[in-house]
């Protein structure tokens, strides 16, 4: 009887052995206890490259349940091709339901962005991260970076952000901007546009991030202070779309993509594909709200007082 | 939903995984058999079970048909399928002294005890493309195996015993220095925990044994050409079959199978620490599954240059070495560069453009370069 059960399928449910996903949910649990720090994990190899959202699928598949419903974005689109690859990897090893419907989903896997539409208390959000030490640009050395966190000696970074005021006038962090979690820790947010890091403040769900490659994994609790790095006086800002609507929907406030017609011409459309396909069927999903945002739309406002 | 370019993307890789298997049967030709591939690519297979950390010659043969010869793709197939297998048993120790010996060689001693076994290498045959191959027959083959066992002589195979180990030589005499293995409280398994540094020696030896060859290749040969100094003799290369034990929960100690691994024990003068201090020889060792020699002799050298105390080479340089000589990842990472990037690179280029605004167009060439360089950084 049990020869026959054995190979009815192919694998485990959720592919990894249940001893693993034990292992995986364990440190996750650790993750969560000390918010930003991060954690070794073994990370077993999978059936995709590494560097292609295996940590990300670590996460994923050691949480999901059957009754969870599975969503996934790649660059905020949920029909993006590593994302499809993904979610049928997901979907044929648990039979879980999937969806594209951002409010629908009990567990969010992305690679670099946070979606448009706001995340609630019943959303675990898991992140795919290619590099998980916020440091490493400005220490080499693993053995020092992991030193550094400890004795929270984080002068090289600041010292590295000054560098590049003085030399560029700004900040140039672009994707990936640093963050501190829970005042402590320096943590890398995987390569999600500023746009999204003031998201990760205090939000109402739980943010996973599982990096494959470096084997680590570390987490962002629900109503945990994430604070972007920045100076007094050299303040941390969001990407500016100034002026720029969506060529379909016609939002003014969002992360845009920048798209270039085969004419020459230049449009622009809403990045995260469901909030867009929502857009276009004229429903307007509730999107995060945060003081830079709200400095967006008052601005919009005043432009179009102006106009008037 | 056309949109977006990369919408569709469902579509697009089933096609693409239906143009693959086109591509790989177009011609039309007879399909390629396990086990031709099993017996005839033997030494393919055997990389592929080293850097697949997966001793199974079969499921090898099986990973490069399906990949159309590409040996580290085919590893990386191997590594994924043995993660989803359990780890019953740790093996008891493997002492290659018993080896099964196929090939032995010392570059150190002109003639060691038990005698030089050049065995199968193609290290003196000239490099000449072997033409006549294009006809290989079936009758020709016979006829080769034929005419060979005829010459093969009448020592039967439990006339050969163990060889002693070349090393031991040195050892008796004292003349080599001890190696790091009182690292090791406990020997840590690199496939179920994290590695953390510094590496202990059993968790550095188990990733240079699952390394990529031409990675360690190109980082031991480093330090023997300049950036390092280890330029050691080959003290050993044993080729051969080794038996595998495990213990049962019962206690008992049960025989598995044979696999064939590559050793090497290279010799190389320890720096010394002091003035007056006696100069001694020490070990750099290297095992790797199959008859891979180029692997194990580099895993020999970076075994020993990671045991150099203050060396700035990058062959010393524990994470330097471990972390890129790992192929199976470094080779995920570099094409992931191939996945869209475009909400990353909308978020640099905002920056970039800002800072040209704040400097009134004006930039000259040079800045504008090293901002994009700087901007290219972050987009990971």
């Amino acid at each position: 009887m049990v020869e026959g059960k054995k190979f009815v399928n192919r694998f485990n449910y959720a592919f990894i052995d249940e001893s693993t996903k034990k292992e995986i949910r364990r440190k996750l649990l650790k993750a969560i206890c000390i918010p930003g720090y991060q954690v070794p994990y073994s990370s077993p190899e999978m059936p995709i490259a590494r560097g292609w959202g295996t940590g990300g699928l670590h996460v994923t598949l050691a949480i999901i349940g059957k009754n969870d419903i599975f969503k996934i974005i790649d660059q905020g689109s949920d029909a993006s091709v590593n994302a499809c690859n993904l979610r049928d990897f997901v979907q044929s090893t648990t039979d879980c339901e999937t969806t594209f419907e951002t409010k629908k989903a009990t567990i969010i896997q992305t690679r670099h962005r946070i979606t448009e539409e706001v995340l609630h208390e019943n959303q675990i959000m898991v992140f795919q991260v290619p590099q998980p030490e916020p440091l490493r640009g400005v220490e080499r050395y693993e053995r020092k970076t992991r030193q550094m966190h400890a004795e929270a000696n984080y002068a090289k970074m600041w010292v590295s952000l000054y560098e590049s005021y003085v030399r560029f006038g700004d900040i140039m962090r672009g994707a990936g901007y640093p963050v501190k979690v829970n005042k402590r820790y320096i943590m890398s947010p995987s390569p999600i546009p500023r746009w999204d890091i003031p998201n990760l403040n205090n939000a109402k769900c739980l943010y996973l991030f599982g990096a494959g490659r470096e084997k680590r994994l570390y987490a962002v609790p629900p109503f945990t202070d994430v604070e972007p790095l920045e100076f007094e006086d050299v303040k941390f800002k969001i990407e500016d779309f100034n002026g720029i609507a969506c060529d379909l929907s016609g939002e003014k406030v969002a992360f845009f993509d920048e798209l270039y017609n085969s004419e020459g011409s230049t449009s622009h459309v809403v990045n995260d594909s469901d909030f867009l396909d929502k857009l276009i069927r004229e429903e307007r999903p509730c999107q995060w709200s945060n003081k830079y945002l709200q400095e967006k739309i008052q601005e919009e406002a005043d432009e179009f007082a102006e106009k008037k | 939903m056309g949109y977006v370019a990369v919408k569709g993307g469902s579509e697009a890789i089933d096609n693409a995984r239906l143009l693959v298997e086109f591509y790989r049967l177009r011609d039309n030709t007879p399909p390629v058999a396990i086990d031709q591939l099993k017996s005839q690519f033997r030494l393919g297979i055997d990389k592929i079970m080293g850097e697949g950390s997966f001793y199974a010659p079969e499921y090898g043969a099986l990973a490069l048909k399906q990949v159309e010869g590409d040996v580290l793709e085919a590893a990386f197939i191997m590594r994924a399928y043995r993660a989803t297998l359990s780890r019953n048993y740790y093996s008891e120790i493997v002492s290659t002294e018993d080896m099964f010996v196929q090939r032995r060689i010392s570059s150190s001693f002109r003639d060691i005890p038990g005698g030089q076994i050049l065995g199968p290498t193609r290290d003196y045959t000239l490099r000449i493309l072997d033409t006549s191959l294009v006809h290989e027959k079936d009758e020709g083959i016979q006829n080769f195996l034929r005419e060979f066992q005829k010459n093969v002589g009448d020592v039967s195979l439990n006339e050969i015993k163990s060889f002693s180990k070349v090393i031991d030589i040195l050892r008796t005499q004292g003349l080599l220095s001890g190696v790091a293995n009182d690292e090791d409280t406990r020997v840590l398994d690199v496939t179920r925990e994290a590695i953390k540094f510094p590496v202990p020696r059993s968790a550095r030896l188990q990733m240079l044994a699952r390394a990529e060859t031409g990675g360690l290749m190109a980082l031991g040969y480093s330090s023997m050409r300049g950036h390092g100094s280890v330029h050691p003799t080959v003290g050993e290369l044993r080729v051969g079959l080794v038996e595998v034990k495990v213990r049962s929960a019962s206690g008992k100690v049960r025989y598995i199978g044979k696999i064939k691994v590559t050793e090497a024990e290279m010799i190389s003068k320890t720096a010394k620490k002091r003035k007056k201090s006696t100069p001694y020889y020490s070990i750099g060792y290297g095992l790797c599954f199959g008859q891979n020699e180029t692997k194990a002799i580099c895993m020999g050298i970076l075994d020993r240059a990671m045991r150099i105390p203050g060396s700035h080479s990058p062959a010393s340089d524990q994470e330097f070495v471990l972390y890129h000589t790992e192929g199976i990842e470094a080779m995920g990472f570099t094409n992931h560069l191939k996945l869209p990037h475009y909400v990353t690179f909308q978020s640099g280029l905002n920056n970039v453009r800002n800072t040209m605004k704040r400097q009134n167009g004006q930039v000259e060439q040079e800045g504008l370069k090293t901002i994009v360089e700087n901007i290219s950084d972050d987009l990971i």
